[in-house]
């Protein structure tokens, strides 16, 4: 289309969305450049924030895989997800403790059989976890969700909102309110060291390895087992999927129940990382969670890990790279507005996501 | 005992009427066709059989087992496959996956290979593209595509609803062609709900004519092909 035609064409708010856009990019690009240009950071410390990055954003990842699931086969967003996260992080708590007591997380090094002994106790620590949580969100899928149904979109989105804060009060009630705080694995505090003062620490090598086969095991399975293929088609159709013999409420319930397992693996993850549990942890990873499935396309897998591990990244590097260039003091602080305002910003420019196709209007 | 047995059945959509008080029966081995102005309650009719609707009157009995005691994905297993109007392939799943889903309550894997590769003897045109999403193969294609999804479900009675619809009139006479082979080589019993009245009674061996909700007129194809009244309503008179 020639110039001319596509500028008559321009709406008013098209006119004043483009400038919002465009300041936003100058502006990060000018932070970026002062940043560089005074050279407070070298490559080992961009290096460093990429890993914390790249773990933070596993993480999202795992739990936004959950609301995409939910999302994909339900066209509904499962506000409770973040609470789901949460019910497994605190009731393996009790586990980690126990286990740590009988000195199963403790090993002078990881290449020791004691070492392998701490691994093998992470890994049951996961998947405890990941049961729980997929119990609850199971459990949450079958008393409040499924009677819906039949019922317009914004009666279930009104219930997991509800849901979301019976679940909190009732972990508050369960576990009380105050922070705890899980044992301290010191082993994974150690640095794997590569020369030029390169490093990462064990507990980021955890983190991202665990993410990275949990994430592997998600797509084995949507891809290739029976199950996966009827998850597939009933978020495609579910008329047509019953009439192919899938038992459709059977379906979604497993969805939820993958889902659920998988924030109750980021959950241990998360504490093994911040060792700070509450019952409220859930609500700040669980909305920056939601941004990444939004960011990846909602509805979309490789949308949802893509998302995850970008939102991590932009808001470990980002308040270093340009905020800091900017002038603004303790930058770091002010992650979260960099997440929140992505998330708009998606929403204004890009609202079917980086990944995202246009969202069908068949419901 | 006839295979498939519909007795009174009312289904309302809502506070809509929409059978009022249907009864049909399809013997094994038959073609059987239902036809209708549209609105008539012929796709209605497939759906409370497959379990999509549920009546609130009456019953529907598969070899004298109860059919509405059963889920739609339990009616499948015991071998009623409904090929739904408007095709309902999903879209995003390749042709190869689709067929696949078809046959995902099937546990002889030998079976569900020979099946797959007699859909593609049948439908050349879908082999060619068993790679590519559902959604991109043309109206024509995707009404193969629903049709092989079907018999990949093994089905012992297939509901057809209107396969004919949207194919050029070459495709149209090879559906009728494959209609009869499925039947008259498988032993597929079918009931074949159609718009092209005069391909179906052909291919039929009974018919039922739907008029608003009940059943006006039933017989020997080869009868209603004659009856003055279907010659009116529905051969162009
Ligand atoms: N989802 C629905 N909600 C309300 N009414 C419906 C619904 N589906 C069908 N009906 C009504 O039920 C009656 C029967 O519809 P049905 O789809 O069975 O007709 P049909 O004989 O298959 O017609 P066609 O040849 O046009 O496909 C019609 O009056 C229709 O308006
Ligand atoms: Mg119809």
């Amino acid at each position: 289309m020639p110039w001319s035609r596509r500028l008559r064409r321009l709406h008013p708010t098209d006119v004043i969305m483009g400038i919002v856009g465009a300041s936003v990019i100058a502006v990060v690009l000018y932070g970026s450049y002062e940043t560089l240009r005074s050279g407070r950071y070298d490559g080992t410390d961009w290096f460093s924030f990429l890993v914390a990055g790249l773990t933070q954003g596993s993480i999202y990842a795992l739990i936004a895989l959950g609301y995409t699931l939910v999302y994909g086969i339900l066209r509904m967003i499962n506000f409770a997800h973040g609470e789901i996260f949460t019910a497994g992080a605190m009731t393996t708590f009790y586990l980690a403790t126990w286990l740590s007591g009988k000195g199963w997380l403790t090993a002078d090094r990881l290449g020791s059989a004691a070492g392998a002994r701490v691994l093998g106790t992470i890994v049951l620590l996961i998947v405890f976890s990941a049961l729980i949580s997929s119990i609850v969100a199971v459990v949450l899928e079958r008393v409040a969700y499924r009677p819906l149904r039949g019922a317009p979109r914004l009666i279930p989105l009104i219930t997991a909102i509800g849901a979301s804060f019976f679940l909190q009060y009732t972990l508050r009630g369960l576990y009380g309110s105050g922070i705890r705080p899980y044992p301290d694995v010191s082993v994974l505090n150690r640095e794997l060291t590569f020369g030029g003062g390169y490093s990462i620490a064990m507990d980021e090598v955890v983190v991202i390895g665990s993410a990275f086969v949990l994430m592997l095991a998600l797509v084995a399975f949507v891809q290739g087992t029976r199950t996966g293929m009827a998850m597939r088609a009933v978020a495609e159709d579910r008329q047509a999927a019953a009439l192919m013999g899938i038992d459709v409420d059977r379906t979604i319930a497993t969805t939820f129940a993958v889902g659920g397992a998988l924030a109750g693996a980021a959950g241990v993850l998360y504490a093994l990382l911040f060792r700070q549990t509450q019952f409220f942890m859930g609500f700040i990873p669980g909305l920056k969670a939601f941004t990444a499935a939004v960011l990846g396309g909602i509805g979309n897998i490789p949308g949802a890990m893509l998302g995850g591990l970008f939102l991590g990244i932009a808001e470990s590097i980002g308040p270093f790279l340009f905020l800091e260039g900017l002038g603004i003091p303790s930058p770091n602080q002010l992650k979260d507005a960099i997440a929140f305002t992505m998330l708009v910003l998606v929403l204004i420019f890009r609202p079917t996501g980086i990944l995202g196709e246009r969202v069908s209007k068949r419901a | 005992m006839s295979l498939l047995e519909v007795a009174g059945v009312h289904t309302y959509y809502g506070n809509i009427h929409a059978l009022k008080g249907i009864s049909l029966a399809v013997e094994a081995g038959e073609i059987v066709t239902l036809i209708g102005a549209n609105g008539a309650g012929k796709s209605t009719t497939l759906k409370t059989i497959s379990g999509l609707l549920r009546p609130r009157e009456g019953a529907v009995h598969l070899e004298g087992t109860d059919l509405l005691r059963e889920p739609a994905h339990e009616i499948v297993r015991r071998g009623i496959v409904h090929v739904p109007e408007g095709r309902r392939i999903f879209a995003r799943l390749s042709v190869r996956d689709n067929l696949a889903a078809g046959a995902i309550t099937r546990d002889d894997k030998a079976g569900v290979a020979a099946d797959m590769e007699m859909v593609y003897e049948t439908f050349p045109r879908l082999r060619e593209r068993r790679r590519q999403a559902g959604g991109t193969l043309s109206g024509g294609e995707q009404q193969m595509l629903a049709i092989g999804r079907g018999l990949m479900g093994k089905p012992r009675v297939l509901l057809l609803d209107e396969p004919s619809m949207g194919l050029a009139p070459i495709l149209v006479e090879e559906i009728f062609d494959i209609i009869r082979r499925l039947n008259g080589d498988q032993g597929v019993t079918i009931l074949l709900v159609e718009q092209n009245a005069l391909a179906a009674l052909d291919v039929a061996d009974r018919g039922y004519v739907l008029e608003t909700g009940a059943i006006r007129l039933e017989g020997p194809a080869a009868e209603l092909r004659t009856n003055p009244e279907v010659i009116e309503a529905y051969l162009g008179g």
